[in-house]
């Protein structure tokens, strides 16, 4: 999971940190808002934490054993903000003192593990513990999910990052320059790995700590579950960390940026897809096997239906099939998922600031 | 899941409570060499540490970047001279690095042989399976940069202690809160393995036999539990403690840099290798 230096080229490490700066920085900005002047012991000690709970072998089912990364604990305890800080800090010092990472691939580890990582563990357990009180066996089950998902979705994204390698990083005899295995091989390969041993070590990690802190501190879970804070049977402690909330907007950001994660993956089927057939396919003869075979063997018509001929010019999409003709094959693909969200999250924000107006309130950002 | 480290994970045939006790106690013996190796009067030692820093990141930036494995592999023996004449034992580099680094991307490299599709130069005896041209380049590709890499990562944190190297992140623009949070990180990374340490050493001592998986599995989780109460509790006293010292979020940092002649020179042949080396790859 922690990608080592000459994995991934330099465009890749470059692009992985302009797509992580600005998360850091926006999480510095908010946990240092909510926190102020106690937010660096809390992430000094919490980065330490994850930096040696990283070190913690697991003893698995089966005779292996798997390290957890700790990104379920820290989403649940921490929020998501606070949460990705610590784990990118202790990725950095892993990178810089222990060469666990690289150090040109930093980026690539805190983006895989401390934002998407950390994310999607964070809503996966807010949506799995629900309202339930702090107490609840439900938690334990929403913890171990969580960081079963969370680590899941990291090393997929890792996957993905060393599949597009040989894609778009080769020499001119077709060398591979970095990762040199392509989509096909990389993601199962992670995969099998990822959700055999890693993600139950995380999971088992995360659910054990939460079944722990349920019993000997509960106070700390009271960031993550603010409704069962406070119909919740426990007594809340001295306030140990301000809360970073996850407001709706930001669940839709998640899921917006979860989708341009797995775009990609489009990458590794082949075909078009059911229905998205162009006018000129109904008549090249391969296309048209394609369609039968797709359709329970029966034969499309010799000709493009003549609406769907009339309407074909009507409209020309300024990236047709999602190809960039100046970009190899698939790196297109992958610029018009980007592009498309783009838009969408754009839409969205447009659409939330008129519906904000009509009914006169201010619009959080 | 072995990962690729400096850390090398040993007492491999001890028990369970012993391998956990003994791989925590090589990170500290790790971090203890290194402070030891940057007080050494050698090469890189003798450079300002934002000269180091940026000559070391200039080097691991043209290994990532290089296209020719010739410079690729030369990188790597310029990794090796540099530790000469830093003092550093090319032996402890190619125990605790190169070893690694081959273990983990060695073995990951070696499918590529034949999954890589290209021009067959030989085949498996036996399986007769074709090894491709191209195959064996991207593997000594991945390899020969890793090696290298991680070389001059280990580099910098064997002839740096770990205040200067903060001290020279800052002028890479990092957010002075930044540096301060990873000064402390790194402070209580050492408090928060001793004591798990001493929580596995004394379980240890009281454990006759060996324990079942499911047992095993249970101490981890407990102890990780443990650790993080203790952890969230000293985040607490650590903050009382330094509003009571009078913190009030401002960060002041102690010690300046100066930088002699001989820095800019350093300073001007990485820059001069990097730029060569981005020649080379494009």
């Amino acid at each position: 999971m922690h990608i080592p230096d000459g994995y991934l080229s330099p465009a890749t490490c470059v692009a992985a940190y302009v797509v992580t700066l600005p998360f850091w920085y926006l999480a510095l900005k908010k946990v240092d808002r909510q926190l102020n002047s106690r937010m660096v012991p809390l992430l000094a000690v919490f980065s330490a934490f994850s930096f040696v709970i990283m070190m913690f072998n697991l003893p698995l089912p089966g005779g292996t054993t798997g390290h957890a990364v700790g990104l379920g604990i820290a989403a649940v305890v921490l929020g998501p903000w606070a949460g990705m800080l610590a784990i990118s800090i202790a990725l950095l010092i892993q990178a810089v003192f222990f060469g666990d990472g690289g150090i040109s691939t930093l980026a690539a580890n805190c983006l895989n593990m401390g934002v998407v990582g950390v994310g999607v563990a964070y809503a996966v357990y807010r949506l799995a513990a629900g309202r339930a009180p702090l107490d609840a066996p439900r938690r334990v089950f929403a913890a171990g999910l969580a960081g079963y998902l969370g680590l899941n979705a990291a090393a997929l994204l890792t996957a993905v990052e060393f599949g597009v390698q040989p894609l778009w990083f080769h020499d001119a005899d077709g060398t591979p320059l970095y990762a040199p295995y392509p989509l096909a091989i990389a993601v199962p390969a992670m995969m099998i790995g990822h959700l055999g041993i890693a993600g139950i070590a995380e999971a088992v990690v995360s659910a054990g700590l939460l079944s722990y802190l349920q019993r000997s501190d509960p106070g700390l879970l009271r960031l993550s579950a603010p409704a069962a804070a406070a119909a919740g049977p426990v007594a809340v402690p001295e306030p140990v960390l301000a809360a970073t909330g996850w407001s709706g907007a930001r669940r839709l950001w998640a899921i917006l940026a979860l989708l341009m994660v797995f775009t990609p993956l489009g990458l590794v089927a082949t075909g078009v897809a059911w229905g998205e057939w162009g006018s000129e396919d109904f008549g090249d003869p391969a296309m048209r096997q394609e369609i039968a075979l797709a359709s329970a063997d029966q034969a499309p018509p010799a000709e493009a239906p003549r609406g769907l001929a009339s309407l074909a010019t009507l409209w020309r999409s300024p990236i047709p099939d999602y190809e960039v003709p100046f970009l190899p094959s698939g790196a297109g693909y992958v610029l018009s998922a980007m592009l498309g969200t783009g838009l969408v999250i754009l839409l969205w924000l447009v659409a939330a600031w008129l519906v904000g107006r009509a009914r006169g309130q201010p619009v959080r950002s | 899941m072995p990962e690729q480290s400096f850390v090398g994970h040993r007492h491999r045939r001890a028990g369970f409570l012993e391998r956990m006790a003994g791989d925590l106690l090589a990170v500290l013996e790790h971090a203890l060499v290194a402070e030891g190796l940057a007080r050494r009067p050698g090469l890189l030692q003798r450079f300002d540490p934002r000269v180091r820093l940026f000559a070391i990141l200039a080097l691991i930036g043209a290994t990532v970047a290089a296209h020719s494995l010739a410079v690729v592999y030369g990188l790597l023996l310029l990794a090796a001279l540099l530790a000469r004449l830093s003092h550093i034992p090319v032996g402890l580099l190619a125990r605790g690095i190169w070893l690694s680094v081959l273990l983990f991307t060695g073995i990951l490299a070696l499918p590529a042989l034949f999954l890589v599709p290209g021009e067959a130069v030989a085949r498996l005896p036996g399986l007769g399976w074709a090894i491709t041209a191209q195959g064996l380049a991207s593997a000594a590709f991945l390899v020969g940069r890793a090696l290298a890499a991680a070389s001059f990562a280990a580099l910098l944190i064997l002839a740096t202690p770990w205040p200067h190297l903060l001290k020279a992140l800052r002028t890479l623009g990092l957010p002075s809160v930044l540096i301060v949070i990873l000064g402390m990180t790194y402070r209580y990374v050492f408090l928060l393995l001793l004591n798990a340490h001493e929580l596995f050493a004394a379980r240890q001592s009281r454990q006759v036999g060996d324990l079942s998986g499911a047992e095993q599995r249970r101490l981890v989780v407990s102890g990780a539990g443990a650790l993080l109460s203790r952890s969230m509790h000293l985040a607490d006293e650590v903050f009382l403690a330094m509003r009571s010292r009078g913190y009030r979020g401002e960060h002041a940092s102690l010690a300046e840099f100066e930088l002699t002649a001989a820095d800019w020179a350093a300073l001007a042949i990485m820059a001069g290798a990097l730029a060569a080396a981005l020649a080379a790859a494009y």
